[in-house]
Order: C-alpha cells, then sequence, then structure tokens
C-alpha cells in the first residue's frame, strides 16, 4: 500500500462503525501496539494518538456526508525502519492539496473556524502523512520513523471487527 | 466514556468548568452544550480547567474557539487552565496560545 520500497508486515487490522464513540477504541489500539512493538518515546505516541484520531474523524465524517453504512478500517503495518497507520474509509473523497486557509490566529475573523484543523494537525504530528483519495474513497497514511522495540511481543497479525449496538 | 463537567461559582465573578476526560468527536457535543448553556445563564467570565483532560483532538479546540467566540459577543471572555505539556502542544502546534489567554493554576486565571 505504502510507497516504501522496505518490506512492511501488518500487525493489526481493525474495522469499526463509522460513529464518534468507537474512535476512543482505535487509539487506544493503535497506542498500545506502537507502545510494545517500537522504540519510541512516548510523546511521539501521544502525536500518533492524535493524528489517528484526527483521521477516523474525518473518515467518520466521510461516510455520514455519504450516507454510508460502510465500517470504516484501520490497519497498521511495521518494518525495520517504520511504523504505518493506514485509515481507510469509503467517502467521497477530497483535494488535500485545495483545503481552504484559516485567517491568521491574529485576525480576529479566526474565532469563526472552528473545523478545518485536523489535517495541519495531522502533517505536523507524525514523521510522512500521505493522503490517497478518490471519489470511491480515501485513505490516510501516518508514518512514525524508528526502530522496532527490542522485545516485540508474538507478531501474528491480530484482526478486529467491532460491530455496533 | 464519560466527559466529567463540574462548574465550581466560588470564584466570583469567574465561573469555572473543570473538564475531566478525553475531549474528542464523541464528547466534544456535551462541552458544547455545557458552555451554552453557562452563556445563556448569564456567566461572562469563563473559566475553562483543562487539568483534568487526558486527550483533547481539533473538535475540542474547535468548541473551545467557539466558546470563546460566543463569550466575546457577550462582552465576556474565555480563558483556560492548563500545565500539562500534551496538552499545551496542541494549543502550540495550531497557533491558539495566541488567540486564548492560558494558566497554569485556577487561582492565577481567576486573580488575572
Amino acid at each position: 500500500m505504502s510507497g516504501a520500497t522496505e518490506s512492511m508486515d501488518l500487525v493489526l487490522e481493525l474495522e469499526i462503525p463509522a460513529r464518534p464513540e468507537f474512535i476512543a477504541v482505535v487509539r487506544l489500539v493503535v497506542s498500545a501496539a506502537a507502545l510494545a512493538r517500537r522504540n519510541l518515546p512516548e510523546q511521539r505516541i501521544d502525536d500518533l494518538k492524535l493524528a489517528v484520531s484526527e483521521a477516523c474523524t474525518n473518515a467518520i465524517e466521510a461516510h455520514g456526508a455519504a450516507a454510508t453504512e460502510d465500517h470504516v478500517r484501520i490497519r497498521v503495518y511495521e518494518g525495520p525502519e517504520r511504523f504505518e497507520v493506514c485509515v481507510e474509509d469509503r467517502g467521497a473523497g477530497f483535494d488535500p492539496d485545495a483545503l481552504p486557509a484559516h485567517p491568521p490566529v491574529t485576525d480576529p475573523e479566526r474565532l469563526n473556524f472552528e473545523r478545518g484543523l485536523g489535517i495541519p494537525l495531522i502533517r505536523t504530528l507524525v514523521d510522512d502523512a500521505e493522503f490517497w483519495s478518490s471519489p470511491q474513497g480515501t485513505s490516510v497514511h501516518l508514518i512514525l520513523y524508528g526502530e522496532p522495540a527490542e522485545d516485540i511481543p508474538p507478531d501474528d497479525a491480530v484482526g478486529l471487527r467491532v460491530e455496533g449496538t | 466514556m464519560e466527559l466529567g463537567l463540574e462548574v465550581d461559582e466560588s470564584h466570583p465573578p469567574f465561573t469555572v468548568l473543570a473538564v475531566k476526560g478525553e475531549v474528542d468527536v464523541y464528547t466534544a457535543p456535551r462541552l458544547r452544550e455545557k458552555l451554552v448553556e453557562l452563556v445563556s445563564h448569564g456567566s461572562q467570565h469563563l473559566v475553562i480547567d483543562l487539568e483534568g483532560v487526558d486527550f483533547l483532538d481539533s473538535t475540542g479546540l474547535g468548541v473551545l474557539v467557539g466558546g470563546l467566540k460566543r463569550l466575546r459577543s457577550h462582552d465576556g471572555d474565555l480563558s483556560l487552565v492548563c500545565s500539562q505539556h500534551r496538552i499545551l502542544k496542541v494549543f502550540e502546534i495550531t497557533g491558539l496560545t495566541k488567540v486564548f489567554s492560558i494558566y497554569d493554576s485556577v487561582e492565577a486565571a481567576v486573580t488575572s
């Protein structure tokens, strides 16, 4: 999926109903995997957690706007040099290079904008962020570079599908 | 996941709202409702205490920006209490440290 040449293993796959109450689970599971499997400072795990939350929020809103009942899919890959989280939706897609800019924070008009911070945050928080979008959906790739942890848990990939009630 | 929202009126003219838990797209609407309710009941000088917040994303930031706008349109103000690095960082990255007055304790905020 990613443009990297390095070989990547799938370590975790999660599918959640496209509803806000399921994002906390994704944050928990993905950050726990990063903490266990990678040699990353806690602060970088917090950054990843926030980026994952932003990507899932956008995915869920995209499903809401497209009125699809499909689940949102989150996959986690890792290689010798990086950890990658892919958040995939089946919304209507968007142009990641044509996002409207906010007025500067010193401008009183800035207070009229409550949204639109997610993608700039994602770009700042992770080492690399890629947005692949088409009218069939969007996949957001959040990449943190760094080595695996020394004592990695067994590497059987875990797949979880969460069903709504 | 519950969002804790506790109102403290013991520092007039300030109303202190202590938020506890994770503020994201699921819980932020409750924070928004509480802010609207406080303003409509006459609170003009609001201090939002974020010391008990474990996680805050852009949805939470948006609600705080909306709250500040609402307070200013009622000739009031909204300030924040936050000393946790991981939460402050979100304000720093987005430049919102320049928009909000941020204090490191409730005492500092209500004696400002």
